[in-house]
């Protein structure tokens, strides 16, 4: 079966939302869409399911936690402790206080490092790689559908994206 | 769609459509620089290099070079330290505290702000740096596996948790600030013409493209770090209030510096801002974007965080005399009678008087009078720090170690070249980077924008009649 490939710009987001909408709801699968800014409800309207990057954030902190707690246990306690102005160095619990500072720093800075670097990845953008959006207007103010379909809907969908306000159709 | 009560005022002036937002902040990057952009950067960088020839001259001959001495061991250089530490907050504040109450009026400054933080920051490092005598020995501030038996750092210590406050506040600034800047990357990538241009603006934008998984995940992201950027901001600048509470010097030692720093730190910031974004809005026409009334809000914030100021100065006040603590009541006579009593009545006129002088709207809707209330804020937070160190240090416990300061040259020089260079920095961001956040500014077009809220309030009256 031959699939075809159709790019649907639209002017506005309002047009872009409801076509959206009425064609989820119709079950046509929308590949995706490119826009010039975050649209509020687009997510819900195309199917795109809830990220899961703020829940690496969090072990990403777990483990910044940890580190800092074992760096500070192993250098303060176990390796070399002193006694600086009498404050207790016989048990981590016994200087918890003094230590909490550097262990929520440590906590934001691997949350903060890890998430980013993870989302790089995953949405693949390095220096250097190729622009994802197949028209340079929709980082301007122009909004892109993709959709891939059979050949054979393509003109019902075709004329799905007329009616609901789609400036410029292509194939790709 | 969201909906914005119409008695809001426009947060984007002159009807605009995304296509002339997109143009309006590409334009000063995509056009020539004007006369005034190279005049200003060439005097920031002659100050910068007086600056980096003043360091050199500290590095190579000693601390002595400055007025430091055996009593006030700590003079210009902390003062300058927590001055430029204290103006990044406001970034912070604005892009990551303003994003989790929500306040759309954030995104008009929010990008300029944050560049202010991050340039704040490294001029703040330059200090640390340098103030610890033997800089080239600077890597002993980190728990490195060593000879010396691995003799490892005092992590009890306020400046120990100073290097990582610090170091963690710059770096996540500066990754918050740079995947903002991405998608905005990646407009001027679309449009530019050419080549070298296309390429440079193509490795930074990372391929962005606008997908809708992608705008998803950048919120989240945005989200996640603005509330870690949120505690990360009140407990670096509170960090570096311990580093003067945790001591036992009449003055210092006292548990309101957190909250107290803190404050002064947003008040600072935000008068930087102001100075700032008051030229930047005039001479790259973005007064629709940069309204009075987005002054009018960060004059506000002063109002705040300039009466906790005031108020934190009266505790201070009534507690030093009400403890009848003898070394604590001293240490106040000291700043308002001592020998630094002008830059203690400096402070208190342009710390508690100047700001309450915003409860007046036509003051606050100002921009002269704004402008000039903001510089006259950071003289005053300047010689809060000044007050804060000096008059303690040089008359502390003993008499017999009292001592005066004067800065020598080589400490006015440093400060003169962190200055410039803030500013050149500032002003080479404001040329070839996008000074304003527009993809998000676009997504607040349609509730917060003039011509949608003028159309809103007609058919509002069309119905109700």
């Amino acid at each position: 079966m031959s699939k075809a490939v159709i790019h649907a710009i639209f002017d506005d987001e309002e047009p872009l939302m409801a076509t959206a909408k009425s064609m989820h709801s119709k079950g046509i699968h929308i590949k995706d869409v490119f826009t010039p800014f975050p649209v509020h409800g687009l997510d819900a309207a195309i199917g795109v399911p809830r990220t899961r990057i703020a829940i690496t954030a969090f072990i990403y902190g777990l483990t910044g936690a940890s580190l800092a707690t074992l760096m500070m246990w192993y250098m303060m306690i176990s390796d070399w402790p002193t006694d600086v102005g009498g404050k207790p160095s016989f048990a981590y619990y016994m200087n918890v206080p003094a230590f909490i500072p550097i262990t929520f720093e440590s906590t934001v800075l691997c949350a903060a490092h890890g998430m980013v670097i993870t989302y790089y990845l995953r949405c693949w953008m390095l220096p250097g790689v190729k622009a994802k959006n197949p028209d340079p207007r929709t980082t301007d103010d122009k909004f892109l559908m993709v959709i891939e379909t059979k050949e054979e809907n393509k003109a019902n969908i075709e004329s799905m994206l007329k009616s609901g306000g789609a400036t410029e159709i292509h194939h790709k | 769609m969201q909906h914005e009560s119409e008695i809001r005022e426009p947060l984007i002036l002159g009807k605009k459509s995304y296509h002339e937002i997109t143009e309006d902040i590409v334009r000063p990057i995509e056009g020539k620089a004007s006369k005034y952009w190279y005049m200003l950067l060439t005097i920031s960088i002659i100050a910068f290099l007086w600056g980096i020839g003043c360091l050199a001259y500290t590095i190579g001959t000693g601390i002595g070079v400055w007025g430091s001495n055996n009593g006030v061991d700590w003079a210009w250089d902390i003062t300058n330290f927590v001055w430029w530490i204290g103006i990044g907050h406001a970034g912070t504040l604005i892009s990551a505290v303003l994003l989790l109450f929500r306040q759309k009026w954030r995104m008009a400054i929010n990008r300029a702000a944050e560049a202010m933080t991050i340039f704040a920051v490294m001029c703040a490092a330059i200090f640390v740096l340098l103030h610890t005598g033997r800089p080239w020995l600077d890597y002993w501030l980190f728990p490195l596996p060593n000879q010396f038996g691995s003799l490892w750092v005092n992590f009890n210590s306020p400046l120990m948790w100073d290097v990582f406050a610090v170091s963690t506040y710059f770096s996540v600034s500066l990754v918050f600030w740079y995947t903002g800047l991405v998608p905005d990357f990646a407009m001027i990538r679309d449009r530019a013409v050419k080549p070298m241009a296309k390429k440079i603006y193509g490795l930074l934008s990372f391929g962005w493209g606008g997908s809708a998984r992608h705008w998803h995940r950048f919120e989240e992201v945005s989200l996640v770090l603005a509330g870690l950027s949120t505690p990360l901001v009140f407990s670096v600048h509170s960090i570096v209030s311990t580093d003067f509470a945790t001591s036992v010097v009449p003055g210092w030692h006292t548990t309101i510096f957190p909250p107290y720093f803190v404050a002064g730190a947003v008040f600072s910031g935000f008068a930087m801002v102001l100075t700032l974004l008051i030229i930047v809005r005039k001479i790259y026409n973005l007064e629709n974007y940069i309204t009075i009334k987005h002054i009018e809000y960060m004059n506000i914030v002063i109002i705040v965080t300039g009466s906790i100021v005031g108020v934190a100065y009266l505790t201070e006040l009534f507690i030093s005399w009400y403890s009848g603590v003898e070394y604590e009541q001293y240490a106040f006579l000291n700043r308002a009678t001592g020998p630094y009593w002008w830059a203690y009545a400096a402070m208190m006129t342009c710390n508690v008087v100047s700001p309450q002088l915003f409860w007046f709207k036509k003051l606050r809707t100002n921009l002269t009078f704004t402008f000039v209330m903001s510089i006259i804020v950071n003289i005053g937070m300047w010689f809060e720090r000044f007050v804060i160190i000096v008059p303690t240090l040089c008359r502390t416990f003993l008499p017999s170690t009292w001592n005066m300061y004067s800065p020598s040259f080589v400490d006015i020089g440093i400060y003169t070249g962190t200055i410039g260079m803030f500013f050149t920095f500032f002003l080479l961001f404001t040329r070839y980077f996008p000074v304003i956040a527009q993809a998000e500014l676009k997504s607040i077009v349609k509730s917060s924008g003039q011509e949608h809220k003028e159309k809103h309030a007609a058919h509002g009256h069309a119905a109700h009649h």
